[in-house]
């Protein structure tokens, strides 16, 4: 059961997704780049309630990880401190913040792909990607809700499958889009990055990139 | 509060959805500044920009420009994306600029830009953004305090400045210098370190959720010893003033439309959303699209949440016709800024 969310990097998502976690009940830790002491003041005000920490720390305290940094910076998070954890990556690779990088622009395979080369111990899951920060404040809903939208997910079932209740619980439905592969059907380009969907309508979107992507 | 408009140019199309000249939309702009000036807005921004569609890429020589054309309306960039750009020259050209206006009638808004065409246009490397930011920023500033025409400075981005003249000098000692953000909180922590005035883009979600950001960039500057009178908020948003709402939501979409599909095709999101729309065109979304009465209230709504001293919107985009810009910009100096005067004094 996760109780603990830490979150790795206090900008725009980062605090959108802590706050979000925070509502819907979960202990929230949360670190920049630099130490605790840098964010104090920021999480004090932004973020109350949540606990700010250095990011080997925040690693060290939480039951699921969120990744929340810029794609261009992913490699200055010590995959060491994640060793065995669930680890949400949310992170996009945004061209006008990224600038060109050659690694992920070149690599046939998706961004999460990519990243978890570098966590290779640790279980990443995508998702929180495809909705944007200021939408994920205004757009969480309860359960049954006829206004609440569907989040995709892709992993290794298990650990999606824990993600899964934390995103039903953050306000949102869970869709299981499969393995990390299945990621790129929510990048930035597919058709559900940053459009509004039901549970149905994503479910259908993503069963369509599929046969898509077996045709080809 | 001060009411004001900003905009990025807006090259007009043709009936077939092409770009006309890009010159075009100059002239345009400089036309809507003098009209807002005629009938009494307090402030017009010109935010740098460097693509066809939005072709304001030197706020400097249009401010001297509209400083020439103009009485009493304060002109700024809006912003000036500093970390692309020399700040000793920045600095000259909107002092000149000063100069020519008489004095106390023009602004620095220092920003990093939302996009990046700056930085492969001026041959800088994105890596760099951080530092380029920092940096330059503090040569600005430098320069803006010197006491007299003599300015040094040294950091990393460029060569050191040794004792060498940057004239002319602002009118009236210092020019204003605010700096821009889009809500990452911790620029409201700068801004309020730096004792810089802060201006807010508010594009989307729901602007009364930067409260707590205006309370980190105040308490950031009482912890850094700032109590004065430099600490204070502006807010730029979307919108368009119209008779009523109907013909401000008829006049508006379209150009939304178009930037958002211009936008979407760039950044790889899907086609824009009526809903979306539509939820962000009344409290408490982000989109200042209305009567005068509308709009009016939703800033004064707005000005609960954050205390601003300045709102100002930008409505021209997509190609607006100029005769629904210089409507709205009536309407907001005429008719929006009474009401709001109004709405605040009886709170
Ligand atoms: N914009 C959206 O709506 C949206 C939606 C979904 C996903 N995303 C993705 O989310 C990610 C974050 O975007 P953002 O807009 O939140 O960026 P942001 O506002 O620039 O914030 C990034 C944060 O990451 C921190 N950071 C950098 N390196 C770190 C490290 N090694 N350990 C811990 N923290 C570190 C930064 O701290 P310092 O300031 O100390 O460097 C900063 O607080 C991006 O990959 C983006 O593609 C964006």
């Amino acid at each position: 059961m996760v109780t603990t969310i830490g979150i790795l990097g206090a900008g725009r998502v980062g605090s959108a997704i802590a706050r979000t976690a925070l509502k819907a009940g979960y202990a929230v830790t949360i670190a920049g780049s630099g130490p605790a002491a840098d964010i104090q003041l920021i999480v004090d005000i932004v973020i109350p309630g949540a606990s700010a920490m250095s990011a080997a720390e925040v690693a060290a305290s939480a039951d699921l990880v969120v990744l929340a940094v810029p794609m261009h910076k992913f490699r200055s998070v010590d995959p060491a401190t994640l060793a065995g954890a669930i680890v949400i990556d949310t992170m996009n690779y945004w061209q006008p913040i990224d600038g060109e990088l050659p690694e992920v622009a070149t690599d046939p395979r998706g961004s999460s792909e990519i990243v978890a080369d570098h966590f290779a111990t640790a279980r990443l899951v995508k998702t929180l990607n495809h909705i944007g920060y200021h939408d994920l404040e205004t757009d969480a809903r309860p359960a049954g809700h006829p206004d609440r939208h569907a989040l995709a997910i892709a992993g290794e079932p298990q650990a999606a499958s824990v993600v899964a209740e934390v995103i039903e619980r953050f306000g949102f439905d869970a869709v299981y889009a499969g393995p990390l592969e299945a990621g790129t059907a929510f990048e930035p380009g597919s058709t559900v990055f940053g459009g509004r969907h039901t549970a149905a309508e994503l479910t259908a979107e993503l069963e369509f990139a599929a046969a898509a992507d077996d045709a080809a | 509060m001060q009411i004001g408009a900003y905009s990025f140019g807006d090259t007009p199309l043709n009936p077939d959805g092409s770009f006309r000249n890009t010159a075009e939309g100059i002239r345009t702009l400089f036309d809507a500044i003098v009209l807002a000036d005629r009938v009494g807005l307090d402030y017009f921004g010109i935010g740098e920009h460097h693509t066809v569609s939005m072709p304001a890429s030197s706020p400097g020589a249009l401010i001297a420009a509209a400083a020439a054309a103009t009485d009493r309306i304060i002109l700024g960039s809006a912003a000036s994306i500093i970390s692309t750009d020399d700040p000793v020259r920045v600095f000259q050209q909107l002092a000149t600029a000063d100069a020519v206006s008489g004095g106390g009638r023009v602004e620095i808004t220092a920003g990093r830009g939302s996009s990046v065409e700056t930085f492969p246009l001026f041959g800088h490397d994105l890596a760099d953004y951080d530092r380029l930011y920092a940096e330059k920023l503090d040569l600005l500033m430098t320069i803006n305090n010197s006491p007299t025409e003599t300015v040094s400075w040294s950091g990393s981005v460029r060569p050191a400045i040794d004792a060498l003249a940057v004239v002319p000098r602002p009118v009236n000692g210092r020019l204003p210098i605010w700096l821009a953000t889009g809500g990452n909180a911790a620029s409201s922590a700068r801004a309020g370190r730096l004792g810089l005035p802060v201006s807010y883009g508010i594009i989307g979600g729901e602007p009364h959720r930067f409260a707590p950001l205006t309370e980190l960039y105040r308490r950031s500057a009482a912890q850094a010893g700032h109590h004065t009178e430099n600490v204070k908020v502006s807010v730029a948003t979307f919108g368009l003033v119209a008779p009523s709402k109907a013909e401000a939501l008829e006049r508006f979409y379209p150009g939304w439309h178009t930037l958002n599909v211009e936008m979407g095709r760039l950044r790889g999101w899907g086609a824009p959303d009526r809903r979306q729309f539509d939820a962000q065109v009344a409290t408490p979304g982000a989109y200042y699209v209305g009567d005068p009465d509308d709009v009016a209230e939703r800033i004064v709504h707005l000005h609960g949440y954050l205390g601003h001293m300045r709102h100002f919107l930008q409505g021209d985009f997509g190609g607006l016709p100029p005769e629904h810009l210089h409507e709205s910009l009536t309407l907001l100096a005429t008719e929006v800024k009474p009401r709001v005067a109004r709405l605040l004094a009886a709170k």
